[in-house]
């Protein structure tokens, strides 16, 4: 797709999961800056699925299929906001490591998407 | 088995609290990542690799069920979610040796191919840590009634 925003969106996830899981380490629950960061990380992979959406209505094609491209674009996008959500419920470190590993996971998922878009 | 309003509403969660939020998290991921490696897979290419498909799609019951048992708590809920964790670690654990031993049974991959291993393994990490956490979660229901046996 861009590799740029896939890069970016990756990088900042993992920047996410280590900054959340030292809170962990330190036995913190998520803090408003915490939650700043999610929604920085969140609004970068939003760009992300519309920019992936703009792209196949202009004729563009994932190299794995339309189908698991869409798929893992909204799954990217939802990922840390889930995660913050239920950090918000829990006020405790297990919080911080909820939030840790949604970003884990979305650097898992843009390695995919990458993969997905390129072949 | 209903439950009445007036029960307090705590009582119900005390499997998905603390550390079993992270587990919720997690299987809850795990639950839409087979859910849909499933769907996807058996209506574009059924014919492809059933077996593999059809393991995926049970992989995703398991997780699914696990999931709401942990946010639903509850001694009956516990007892439930440590089946269904031992079904899940057999699971990994038949399939993974499968897919070794048989590749050409498996044209294309499942969640639980070579024990997880496309899944950072995991899948095999998963069930472990939570039937632990199933057994030493603390126990609304424990303080009042029927004693822990499992002792912290």
């Amino acid at each position: 797709m861009i590799d740029a925003l896939t890069l970016a969106v990756g990088l900042t996830a993992l920047a996410l999961a280590a900054w959340c899981g030292f809170a962990f380490s330190r036995d913190q629950s998520t803090k408003d800056w915490h939650f700043i960061g999610m929604a920085v990380v969140s609004v970068l992979a939003l760009v992300q699925l519309v920019i992936g959406v703009v792209r196949l209505a202009g004729g563009d094609k994932p190299a794995q299929g339309m189908a698991i491209f869409v798929a893992y674009l909204i799954g990217s996008a939802a990922a840390v906001p889930a995660a913050g959500f239920m950090s918000l419920v829990e006020r405790t470190r297990w919080g911080s490591a909820t939030v840790a590993a949604g970003g884990v996971i979305l650097a898992v998922l843009e390695v995919r998407l990458y993969d997905i878009w390129g072949g | 088995m209903t439950r009445t309003s007036e029960q307090p509403a705590k009582a119900a969660f005390d499997l998905g609290q603390g550390p079993g939020r992270l587990l919720v998290w997690l299987y809850g991921v795990f639950t839409v990542a087979a859910a849909s490696r499933s769907i996807v897979q058996m209506i574009l290419d059924f014919g492809r690799a059933p077996l593999a498909y059809v393991l995926s799609a049970v992989a995703a019951v398991v997780y699914a069920f696990i999931t709401y048992s942990l946010v639903r708590g509850g001694p009956a809920a516990r007892k439930a979610a440590l089946v269904c964790c031992g079904a899940e670690l057999a699971g990994v654990l038949v399939v993974g040796t499968w897919t070794l031993v048989a590749p050409s049974a498996f044209p294309d991959a499942t969640v639980w191919s070579d024990y997880g291993m496309g899944y950072l393994f995991i899948p095999v990490i998963l069930p472990v840590t939570a039937m632990m956490w199933l057994r030493r979660a603390p126990s609304n229901a424990g303080r009042t009634g029927e004693a822990d046996p499992s002792g912290v």
